[in-house]
């Protein structure tokens, strides 16, 4: 199992830059979803007119039932600077892949709860650490992309852009460094020191 | 003695690196160090180096401090969390051991242990993070050191001849931000490379040492050019190891490869640092042959 919560509503706020495209995940059922606070933060972006259109659908983690979805929605999301997500890490980063060239945020920490994840995701991985880190680094999860879980950068033991742990693995903040250059948010990379909050987790299972 | 010091005097600041042996009696290593790298500014000791198991990098510096040497203390996330660091912090500090360096650390895996836990509570940036804690007499928890806190001239490392060079200078800007005051460089080959890279690196207003490790065969700097992350060896440099297999072997040429670098390098940066690998005894020649 496990449980997503919203960011609070400053973060929320401060991530979006001129109008927002919303996607929620209500996908399956082993995730605790938010559902109420989110839809009344939602609703109160749209009466400020910083939305461009909502899109409420189940298991975006899914990445080929994505897609189509999305192209059906494709004027509202050219027409937002922002893409906010309503999904555990792994519906984030699925989302984040596709739109490779938008700001794609997390709204939510996703947290691990005792019992059995849901869907199996087949490309990407999320560890539940309870304060996700997508905002920072382009949509692409640090903890599980990057052999040492590292959360502020790039170890000196990349070559020819591989993981020194495993040459078949491209290094993780390679390629964060390469998606946040493409997507313009290079200036993530001066955030302040990062620090694993592991107390997260006793956090969730209370 | 703080190697800050010496960089804010405008001095070139020299430093090598010792191993620990895979055992605790030092004496033979001491007496070579205090041989050879005496007249140098500082001794870094290296830490579990490509996590291979060996006496703790603590331990050394004590012993080399004892024998009148001035220690580097190398402190890598791989093996423990935010606790053991900070406690092995304020030992060094106990010790009257003054300069850390601060690493992230090779992955288990790499090592003679790849079933033991890789730790990385932290790395090389929250380390750092960590120590400035430290010295504003506070731990990691919050929570208040009993007494003077401790000082450190607090170090870190970047690869300037890194194929990911724009994740590298990010990472290099985050440390000093988190408080490095001075940075050791991996293995430089080429010293165009390095020169080009200073032209980037020198907008943090950190000083930096190059770093030199003595060519000994051809074997082994293709190896590491294969192998070694962030190093690169150019043809000319294998070609010239290639020339004159007898004084290769004799060690000239590699003394002499690198006594170049640092003379080309010199007037990029602000120091240099010499891995000799085992080669302690021809770091004097070395420098005298770079004019230092
Ligand atoms: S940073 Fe990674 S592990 Fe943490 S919540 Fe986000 S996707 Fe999951
Ligand atoms: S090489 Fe890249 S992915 Fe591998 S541990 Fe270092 S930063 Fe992480």
């Amino acid at each position: 199992m496990l449980a997503t919560k919203l960011k609070s509503k400053e973060t929320i706020v401060s991530l979006i830059t001129g109008k927002a495209f919303i996607i929620n995940c209500h996908g399956c059922k082993e995730v605790g979803f938010p559902e109420k606070e989110a839809t009344e933060l939602q609703k109160e972006l749209a009466a400020e007119g910083r939305v461009t259109g909502i899109f409420t659908t189940d298991y975006i983690c899914n990445p080929e039932n994505m897609k189509l979805r999305l192209d059906l929605h494709k004027a509202e999301i050219d027409a937002a600077d922002t893409v906010l997500v309503f999904s555990c890490g792994v519906g984030v980063q699925t989302v984040s892949e596709y739109l490779e060239t938008k700001r794609v945020l997390a709204a939510c920490d996703t947290y691990a709860l005792p019992g059995g994840q849901g869907v199996t995701p087949l490309e990407y991985d999320c560890k539940q650490c309870g304060e996700c880190y997508l905002n920072l680094t382009g949509g692409i999860c640090p903890l599980t992309a990057c052999s040492k879980s590292l959360v502020n950068g790039q170890c000196g033991g990349a070559k020819d852009g591989k993981c020194e742990v495993d040459p078949n693995m491209e290094c993780g903040w390679e390629r964060i460094q390469r998606r946040l250059k493409m997507v313009g948010r290079l200036d993530a990379l001066k955030c302040p020191v990062q620090i694993r909050n592991y107390g997260n987790e006793v956090d969730a299972a209370e | 003695m703080k190697i800050t010091d010496r960089f804010s005097r405008g001095e070139f600041v020299v430093t090598a690196e010792v191993g620990p042996p895979k055992g605790f009696h030092v004496d033979e290593l001491v007496a070579e160090a205090k041989e050879y790298l005496s007249g140098i500014d500082a001794v870094n000791v290296t830490d579990n180096q490509s996590s291979v198991m060996r006496l703790s990098s603590l331990g050394f510096c004590k012993a080399l401090k004892d024998g009148g040497l001035n220690p580097i203390f190398q402190l890598t996330c791989r093996d423990r969390n935010r606790m053991a660091l900070e406690s092995d912090l304020l030992a060094a500090a106990l010790f009257g051991i003054d300069n850390v360096l601060c690493l992230t650390g090779d992955h288990t895996k790499l090592g003679d242990h790849p079933g033991a836990k890789p730790v990385f509570d932290l790395d090389s940036v929250s380390l750092l993070h960590t120590v400035c804690e430290l010295e504003r007499g506070f731990d990691l928890g919050g929570n208040e050191l009993v007494g003077e806190p401790p000082k450190f001239a607090k170090g870190a490392v970047v690869s300037p001849c890194s194929d990911s060079i724009d994740a590298q200078l990010a990472k290099m800007e985050r440390k000093v931000m988190a408080g490095a005051q001075y940075f050791q460089t991996q293995a430089v080959f080429d010293s165009e490379r390095f020169i080009s890279f200073m032209e980037k690196a020198k907008q943090f207003g950190v000083p930096v040492q190059v770093g030199v490790i003595i060519p000994k065969n051809v074997g082994m700097v293709r190896y590491m050019s294969q192998n070694v992350a962030g190093v690169y060896v150019p043809d000319a440099v294998i070609d010239e190891l290639k020339a004159d297999k007898e004084k290769t072997k004799a060690g000239i040429t590699g003394v002499e490869i690198a006594a170049r670098i640092i003379r080309e390098c010199k007037p990029y940066c602000q120091g240099v640092h010499i891995m000799a690998l085992g080669w302690e005894a021809k770091v004097p020649e070395i420098l005298k042959l770079a004019g230092l």
